[in-house]
């Protein structure tokens, strides 16, 4: 009878792995996702060789290329340390989406009313803080819901999102309306752009800043240890003194001041206006840069720079070769899968069946 | 007399990381014998009887059942095998009715809830049991839960019943039935195993006793044959002559008085009621009680951790004056100045941050401290130093995640990062639940210098000869209410355990 | 009377999209499985769908029936959704992967393939990928003869809509039948509460994970095509079709992940959606309509939580993975 032996593979949680093996594993992931990547490619009837050729030249080979990768990774990295506290917590926030596009409404309403009042500086010092503000405040109410009443935290935030969207929707077809009837959102003036530093919006310096901020704020002050204590247990918190529900809440606020900003960014120093897509999947993409990264700061500079290069070099793939954009959907697709995957193999071990005798491996 | 022998488990191994849980052990399960599977906690029964009911599986090892060798890959197959195993924990649908939890993974295909209706209601007639099939589980009380899981267990006909610590939860009354059951179950040619670490309970209802010890099999012992002393023997290795050192402190004082404190959970059962008591500067006050007594409740109140619905806890300092800290948040009771420490039952879930290593532990208490936003973390390195050297902690290094420490040394860090506070209240539910003899004895001697320095110290324990010995006076609780409180060196083991039982006994009847 | 006929109507034609979108989903999490992933689902429907009936017409001509082109249309999308719940039931449930991560990550790859599949066969198509006039009306025709569609008002609001309509209240009333009257019903539910519960029971739990997730991908993939194939007019529209996946997440929470409630809830939701073409309430901006599904989906999340009623919570283990040694 088959069901009298043992299975033919049995698992078992893994208690240590070697750094470097980690590292093999998830290097050898993001290849069988290049190979596997191909697949699409090879479907339309082109070379995946060529075809990756074209995205790497596309995206890094000329400094032109390179700064709009870069433009491309920026708020991806900015958004990805904005949810990094909030997964250490376990507080799943998926309404990045949402925070980036109220900290960019909040960032065209000076660039559209007070650009001509205010100086440069200090105009983007208000709009940046000002989108802070609101990011910050549109991540507070799931979280208020959260520590009051448990609300699901996943769902609501999702649904904020989409409220956030719509917002702007009616903005941009109503009180906001450029040219009547053109459905569009004046351009910014300059004095509300943000100034380039190597040709480049300066938001990448933002962006790195806060790389280091959050590696700071997550691994060496109080807060972070509380984020990290509530993330492990929430009655160990309780028990160390702590006040969840207001480090919940704390915690969404920033977090959401983040992705405010991330929003400013975009609006100010790269499409100059708002529109109902502001947020373009940022914030949901970012949640997977996070996450791959193990909401490690540093890590998310590399993982947010692959998921740029992929875009824009499938951009210029499909100008060159006509293949539809998409791929690069396709491709990060594929990666996240196989990046998700191998995380399995580095907390798991398979003990497989040995032939003739009961003994099992051990590792 | 024909083989009798329905399971033979033959050298199994079962690990868990480092932790070796069952090593080698060897267990025949009869017909028509009810075998007590006898062990401290932490000996490795549940994870044996779990390799059975096809929750685990063993590392290595045989099972056979009838002579024959067979695999056990999930309790859909043990099911197979006539095996049925009522966990300790309830496994059932909160959402679903007693019926469809019977039902739930027998077969598949048209769902006919009225005849299971029929053939719970059948079951519990015949037996005695006092459960309505169309009630839905989270209606239900603790014991009504266990009779659901032991009917589910009948109602799949199974001949190899396991019961994981049965009357933990249980009334004396309520023991008394399921004994009855057990021996009619017997009767009717089915083997039974309790795993238990009641010694009178062993004696009372078994044919048959095998003893673990730390995850080692140790023998099986025919009951008739043997007493509780020379279980004991078998349980922890030599002679529970305790030999608990117990110096008198000179000069005690009231340090804690509690009044009238109740409590209601979130699912509006009391679990305090009405209770009061003092403890002392210099004393060990133990708490006595069946588990789910109230014990968990009252520490957690006074910690500032489970909800207060009436009551005054006030601390009283050296000069006399008191502060009322019921009501109070954890935060609160601490700005107040007054050093309370607290280890609690669960100790990773609570205690400690499992996977932070033993500086992260130790900065749990210490985390405020300073100004600025920055944490330090000399001091809790330090002091996670001096813990690990006093008290021989086993860990690879002071980041190694104390997830993954053994039971004991989980409980060194708790424990010594608590006294390290310099407390003047010292609480511990359980302290030594699943140490080895020389960890407990460790933790006894601990707590014992800390009274002597003058702290009042409150000490939950399940094993009555522990409190006899280490406890200065003992508080027994019995269903949220004070039974009792006894001078722990002029009274018996018996007059707690009546104690424990009375209030039940009156309220039944 | 009659603007609110035809607002009736509009809506059901929307409703019956976010219908499958939210049947599916429902039956996704009552396994405990939240699959984020949905408007990648919907987006691979929808473009597997229309390429199922356009190769399907290719390759018959004008002999092409429409009965059949349904069918294919329905299969072709009904596949791709399995083929994409496969891959998230794989990560989460084998591999144990974060499934609001694996969801997200399925969400990116499904609009990725949807948005490749259908420029893909623009470009190859020379451009322009449409179904002859005769398919299309076979999508969009009303099933019941002329007569009854002629009855005054409910001859329009009960009977003027296409097959899916009708098919989809087939579903949904299949899958109430299914979950509350049959064993494999409860015993799903009963995952979606408890995993450990449910293995302790013997029940197979990781088949019943697979098999909810990934017919309910199907399910959910089918609504999809609808929307290409109905309200799209045959041709492939990425923008039409964006969010309507996320709606459908919406709109479970808002049913209380009951199928029966998923019929006259995406029926509401898809007249909020399409009023502002309609309707003008004084002194509400009418693009605001449009947030009107996710605002009083807050609302009901947020009023379950407090009032805190055992039955209308979500499955308890939704969102989390399940590995028997866990300890």
């Amino acid at each position: 009878m088959a069901t009298e032996r043992t299975p033919l593979i049995r698992l078992a949680k893994r208690t240590e792995m070697k750094r470097s093996s980690m590292w093999m594993i998830r290097v050898g992931s993001i290849l069988i996702a290049l190979i596997l990547g191909c697949l699409p490619m090879i479907l339309t009837g082109n070379n995946p060789v060529s075809a990756y050729g074209v995205i790497i030249q596309g995206s890094l080979s000329r400094p032109v290329y390179l700064k709009q990768t870069i433009r491309t990774a920026i708020p991806l990295l900015g958004c990805a340390l904005a949810i990094a506290p909030c997964f250490k917590m376990k507080f799943w926030n998926i309404g990045a989406e949402g925070q980036i596009t109220m900290g960019a409404v909040a960032a065209t309403y000076f660039a559209l009313f007070w650009y001509n009042k205010i100086p440069h500086v200090p105009l983007l010092i208000i709009m940046a803080f000002t989108a802070a503000i609101a990011g910050g405040l549109w991540a507070l109410i799931p979280a208020f819901f959260k520590a009051k009443f448990n609300t699901n935290e996943t769902l609501f935030t999702l649904m904020m999102n989409y409220i956030a969207i719509g917002i702007v929707a009616w903005l941009q077809g109503g009180p906001w309306e450029g040219r009547k009837g053109s459905q569009l959102i004046p351009m910014f003036n300059d004095n509300a752009r943000l100034p380039t530093v190597f040709g480049v919006n300066c938001g990448w310096i933002i962006a790195l800043v806060l790389v280091v901020l959050m590696y700071i704020y997550m691994n060496k002050t109080k807060q972070g240890y509380e984020i990290a204590v509530v993330g492990d247990s929430v009655n160990t918190a309780r028990y160390a003194g702590m006040n969840v529900g207001w480090i919940i809440m704390r915690t969404m606020f920033i977090s959401g001041a983040i992705s405010g900003i991330v929003g400013f960014i975009i609006v100010s120093g790269a499409n100059f206006t708002l529109y109902s897509g502001v947020a373009d999947g940022v914030g949901f993409t970012s949640i997977t840069v996070a996450w791959l990264s193990q909401l490690n700061s540093f890590a998310m500079i590399v993982i947010s720079m692959i998921l740029a290069v992929l875009e824009k070099g499938s951009n210029t793939l499909q100008t060159r070769m006509s293949v539809p954009a998409s791929i690069a959907d396709i491709i990060t697709g594929i990666l996240l899968f196989c990046m998700l995957s191998c995380e399995f193999f580095i907390n798991y071990k398979l003990i497989f069946r040995r032939k003739g005798n009961n003994k099992k491996e051990r590792s | 007399m024909e083989n009798r022998c329905a399971i033979e488990m033959k050298g199994i191994t079962k690990r868990f990381g480092q932790v070796v849980a069952n090593d080698s052990i060897d267990l025949s399960i009869n017909r028509g014998e009810i075998l007590a599977l006898l062990g401290e906690n932490g000996s490795g029964k549940t994870t044996l009887m779990n390799m059975l009911s096809g929750i685990y599986q063993p590392d290595e090892g045989t099972i056979l059942k009838d002579g024959r060798e067979i695999y056990i890959h999930s309790p859909r197959e043990a099911y197979s095998y006539g095996i049925g195993m009522i966990h300790q924990h309830y496994k059932l649908i909160e959402v679903f009715t007693a019926a469809q939890n019977v039902i739930l993974g027998l077969d598949e295909g048209r769902m006919d809830l009225k005849a299971a209706n029929e053939k719970v209601r059948s079951i519990c007639k015949r037996y005695g049991f006092e459960i309505n099939p169309e009630e839905k589980i989270y209606d239900m009380s603790v014991s009504q839960k266990q009779t659901v899981e032991i009917v589910k267990v009948l109602y799949r006909g199974a001949d190899i019943l396991i019961l994981d610590e049965p009357t933990a939860v249980l009334t004396p009354q309520e023991t008394k039935k399921l004994f009855a059951v057990l021996e009619n179950m017997k009767r009717d040619g089915k083997a039974i195993v309790i795993i238990t670490h009641k010694l009178n309970e062993v004696m009372e209802v078994s044919d048959k006793v095998a003893v673990l010890r730390k995850g080692k099999y140790i023998g099986t012992v025919n009951t008739s044959e043997t007493s509780p002393q020379a279980l004991t023997d078998m349980m922890v290795g030599h002679a529970v002559t305790l030999n608990i050192d117990r110096p008198k402190y000179d000069n005690p004082k009231k340090k804690l008085v509690i009044e009238n404190l109740t409590c209601i959970d979130e699912e509006g059962v009391k679990k305090l009621d009405k209770v009061s008591f003092e403890a002392n500067t210099g004393e060990i006050l133990g708490v006595a009680g069946i588990s789910g007594s109230g014990q968990k409740e009252l520490l957690e109140a006074i910690a500032g951790l489970a909800p207060i619905k009436e009551g005054s806890i006030r601390l009283i300092a050296d000069d006399g004056t008191e502060t009322e800290i019921s009501g109070l948040s954890p935060k609160k009771i601490r700005e107040t100045g007054i050093g309370m420490a607290f280890v609690p039952e669960d100790r990773l879930g609570m205690g400690l941050v499992g996977s932070m290593g033993m500086t992260g532990n130790m900065l749990l208490r210490s985390w405020k401290n300073g100004k600025g936003v920055l944490v330090r973390k000399k001091e809790p390195s330090e002091l996670a130093e001096k813990v690990l050297e006093e008290l021989e902690v086993v860990t690879p290094n002071l980041n190694f995640p104390v997830r993954r420490l053994s039971g004991g040394n989980v409980q060194k860090v708790l424990v010594g990062r608590e006294i390290a506070s310099e407390p003047e209240v010292l609480m511990t539910a359980y302290a030594v639940r699943g140490l080895d003899i020389n960890t407990s004895y460790t933790i006894y001697n601990l707590l014992t210098e800390e009274k002597m320095k003058g702290v009042a110290v409150l000490y939950v324990g399940e094993d009555l000869d522990v409190l006899l010995e280490l406890a200065d006076r003992i508080l027994v609780l019995c269903g949220g209410q004070v039974a009792g409180v006894v001078d722990a060196r002029n009274t018996t083991k018996e007059e707690i355990g009546l104690m424990m039982t009375q209030f039940n006994t009156r309220e039944d009847k | 009377m009659t603007t609110i006929i035809t607002l009736i109507v509009a809506a059901v034609t929307f409703g019956t999209v976010l219908m499958y979108g939210t049947l599916g989903e429902i039956l996704t999490e009552k396994s405990g499985n939240l699959n984020l992933g949905v408007e990648g689902i919907m987006y691979m429907g929808g473009a597997f769908g229309l390429a199922g009936a356009f190769y399907y017409e290719k390759a018959a001509g004008v002999a092409a029936s429409g009965p059949l082109a349904i069918i294919i249309a329905i299969l072709a999308a009904f596949a791709a959704g399995m083929a994409a719940s496969a891959i998230y039931s794989f990560l989460t449930i084998t591999l144990r992967a974060n499934q609001n991560v694996t969801g997200l990550a399925l969400s990116i790859f499904g609009t990725g393939i949807g948005q490749f599949v259908g420029e893909f066969m623009r470009v190859s198509e020379g451009g322009y990928v449409a179904l002859s006039n005769n398919l299309k009306e076979a999508f969009s025709a009303a099933i019941f003869p002329r007569f009854i569609v002629n009855i005054p008002v409910i001859g329009n609001i009960l009977f003027s809509h296409t097959v899916f309509f009708y098919l989809a209240i087939v579903v949904a009333v299949l899958m109430y039948l299914f979950l509350k009257k049959t064993k494999w019903g409860m015993y799903l539910t009963a995952v979606g509460e408890s995993p450990s519960t449910s293995d302790a029971a013997g029940i197979n739990i990781v088949k019943y994970k697979y098999l909810a997730t990934i017919v309910g991908g199907g399910i959910s993939a089918i609504g999809g095509m609808v929307y290409i194939m109905t309200t799209a007019g045959c041709v492939w529209n990425h923008e039409g079709l964006s969010g309507v996946g996320w709606l459908a997440v919406a709109l479970v929470i808002f049913c209380m992940w009951r199928p029966l409630n998923a019929i006259w809830g995406s029926v509401l939701f898809g007249a909020m959606m399409i009023m502002y073409l309609r309707v003008a309430i004084p002194f509400i901006p009418t693009e605001l309509y449009k947030i009107l599904p996710y605002i009083v989906t807050v609302i009901v999340l947020v009023l379950t939580s407090m009032r805190n009623s055992r039955d209308r919570q979500p499955p308890a283990s939704l969102g989390n993975n399940y590995f028997r040694e866990e300890r």
